[in-house]
């Protein structure tokens, strides 16, 4: 076992930057449809403030089913048997299935009811009090979401998402292993198959400073935004 | 300024067997403009339910209720969001925004309002001098004591210049000098602004110090309603007994028990020695007491006479005609051990 970091150090950076590349796109993705879908978990629940949307609490119902469903499936399959599922779904939308593009729809479909689901703990620790205050002000369902419901569950949000970082880290490694490239990838194709285990040490000990990375950061903004 | 009109409220039991629960089993109550109306109950007497019944963050089963005029049970939602900016609420538990500093919970009924940033600022500013919380505009409630917390529930449900204030037991949580401070605040807001609270609370010491009118909730069902001075001359009042506990006092054998109400110069004069003089009879004191009800000096005295009640018709006479409120109890019993009076 030999540390050649002349070697070593190029073929790591570009894997870093395919991975962050897959993890940025995903998580910005992630975010944008997992953030609404845990809203909407929580707000169409019995007693939540779009429990009867448009005046129908059969249709409110029948929403939160669905999307209950929907986030479940989406939780219950393995990410690698998701992303071998999902490849003729990626060539549709991305035009391929190798590269880290195409790998970060399966990251993304995996991510978003994961996601889903912490917003969905996150934002029922948030006081039912402050909702009712909110609504003896004259606040519209919007601005319950937008200013009681989400910034008082931030702390909690946040959590959430570096939690779902490591997700997406976890699973871009899976990825990197059908043509998505990244860390794990190097892992595997020179840790695995060709036994070098000093790609495969250096990318453990890689793996373990960023997971470590995020999580102190996400723990710190987390308490920055506390005030309870 | 608060109509309701036989208010009903009941929820279907969780499991379909079993019948519904009546919280409020048809309530009528008025409440004048400028004044402060009180509602006590015991716990599940229905009090948090009528109360949050009036901005409709409860929806009744039947009856309506008028606020300024305005049927509310019957606007949009969109005319309903309107009228809750003309009615103010403060809560148990302050409800505050944790992520917000003072100023912006403050403010926040003022965004909801479309205010623009430069009038919400000097708005802001002004309510937390009405307050007296200017000092603390940047904290955040969590470094706040119980009583700051509610005075940032009370700025911020006034910050939109409501013609009503909704109190939801607001000092329950709160330490008596605390709660004294707070019920001062409300009735000094109540004076200086014209302000019309109606508040629900299961502590008498609120009605008795900033009270105008007060209503008993019993079971979904009001008991007893009226002006806090006319509920202490009503004889048999809970309330009133409730704002002046008298005590158990056993009569002897063979005497009257009397109790009196008197309110403002009536509580100055010398009642038991005139009686005694007058009459030539011992009259024995079992209980007393003189408080002020809000802004009224009021007196409830127990007097045990002796002879039985056809022999002291004259001195109960001479009482009433003096402008006291006069009752007497239900016949002492013959052997004193065998029980209390009432």
């Amino acid at each position: 076992m030999t540390f050649d970091w002349h070697v070593m150090i190029p073929v790591l950076w570009l894997a870093l930057g395919q991975t962050f590349q897959m993890i940025g796109m995903a998580l910005v993705l992630t975010i944008v449809v997992g953030l609404p879908v845990g809203v909407l978990l929580v707000t169409t629940d019995r007693g939540g403030i779009f429990e009867a949307p448009f005046g129908s609490r059969r249709f409110g119902a029948g929403l939160h089913a669905v999307l209950g469903f929907v986030v479940n499936v989406g939780r219950s399959l393995p990410f690698i048997i998701l992303m071998v599922a999902l490849i003729p779904f990626t060539r549709l939308v991305v035009g391929t299935s190798i590269g880290p593009v195409a790998a970060v729809v399966p990251l993304t479909v995996a991510a978003i009811p994961f996601f889903a689901r912490l917003v969905e703990i996150a934002l029922r620790e948030v006081d039912g009090g402050l909702i009712e205050a909110a609504k003896s002000l004259g606040a519209t369902r919007g601005t319950i979401v937008w200013k009681v419901l989400v910034p008082e569950a931030r702390p909690g949000i946040v959590l959430g998402l570096s939690t779902s970082v490591i997700s997406l880290l976890n699973y871009s490694a899976m990825a990197g292993i059908i043509g998505g490239g990244g860390i794990g990838d190097i892992a595997f194709r020179y840790g695995y198959q060709r036994f070098d285990t000093a790609y495969l040490i250096t990318t453990i000990v890689l793996l373990v400073v960023i997971v470590q990375l995020i999580q102190s950061i996400g723990s710190a903004v987390a308490r920055r935004l506390s005030h309870r | 300024m608060i109509t309701i009109t036989n208010l009903q409220k009941s929820y279907p039991r969780a499991n379909s067997r079993g019948s519904d629960v009546h919280a409020l089993r048809g309530i009528d109550l008025h409440v004048e403009e400028g004044e402060i109306f009180g509602v006590v109950g015991a716990s599940g007497a229905g009090k948090s339910t009528l109360i949050r019944c009036v901005n409709l963050l409860e929806r009744p089963t039947a009856g309506t209720i008028t606020v300024a005029g305005q049927n509310l049970t019957q606007l949009s939602d969109g005319e309903l969001r309107t009228a809750r900016q003309g009615i103010g609420m403060i809560f148990q538990h302050f409800n505050l925004l944790s992520s917000r500093t003072v100023r912006e919970n403050v403010q926040f009924g003022l965004e909801i309002m479309g205010l623009k940033k430069a009038e919400r600022e000097a708005r802001v500013t002004e309510i937390l001098e009405l307050v007296g919380l200017s000092d603390r505009a940047s904290a955040y409630p969590s470094e706040l004591s119980g009583g700051q917390k509610q005075r940032v529930g009370i700025a911020r449900a006034l910050a939109g210049n409501p013609k009503v204030l909704l109190s939801d037991e607001a000092t329950s949580s709160l330490d008596p000098q605390t709660t004294d401070s707070i019920l001062q605040l409300l009735k000094d807001l109540n004076r200086k602004l014209g302000l019309t609270i109606l508040l629900i609370t299961h502590e008498m010491e609120v009605v008795k110090k900033i009270c105008d009118s007060a209503a008993l909730i019993d079971d979904g069902r009001i008991v007893e309603n009226g002006t806090v001075i006319d509920l202490l001359n009503t004889p048999k009042s809970k309330i009133s007994h409730a704002l002046f506990p008298l005590g158990e006092s056993h009569g002897s054998p063979g005497h009257t028990i009397v109790e009196m109400m008197y309110a403002g110069e009536l509580a100055e004069r010398p009642i038991v020695a005139t009686l005694s003089r007058e009459f030539g009879i011992d009259v024995n004191i079992l209980g007393a007491a003189v408080e002020n009800v809000g802004d009224h000096r009021v007196g409830r005295m127990r007097l045990e006479l002796p002879g039985d009640r056809a022999s002291n018709e004259a001195p109960i006479a001479r009482l009433r005609d003096s402008g006291l409120f006069v009752e007497v109890l239900d016949d002492v019993m013959p052997d004193a051990s065998s029980g209390v009076v009432r």
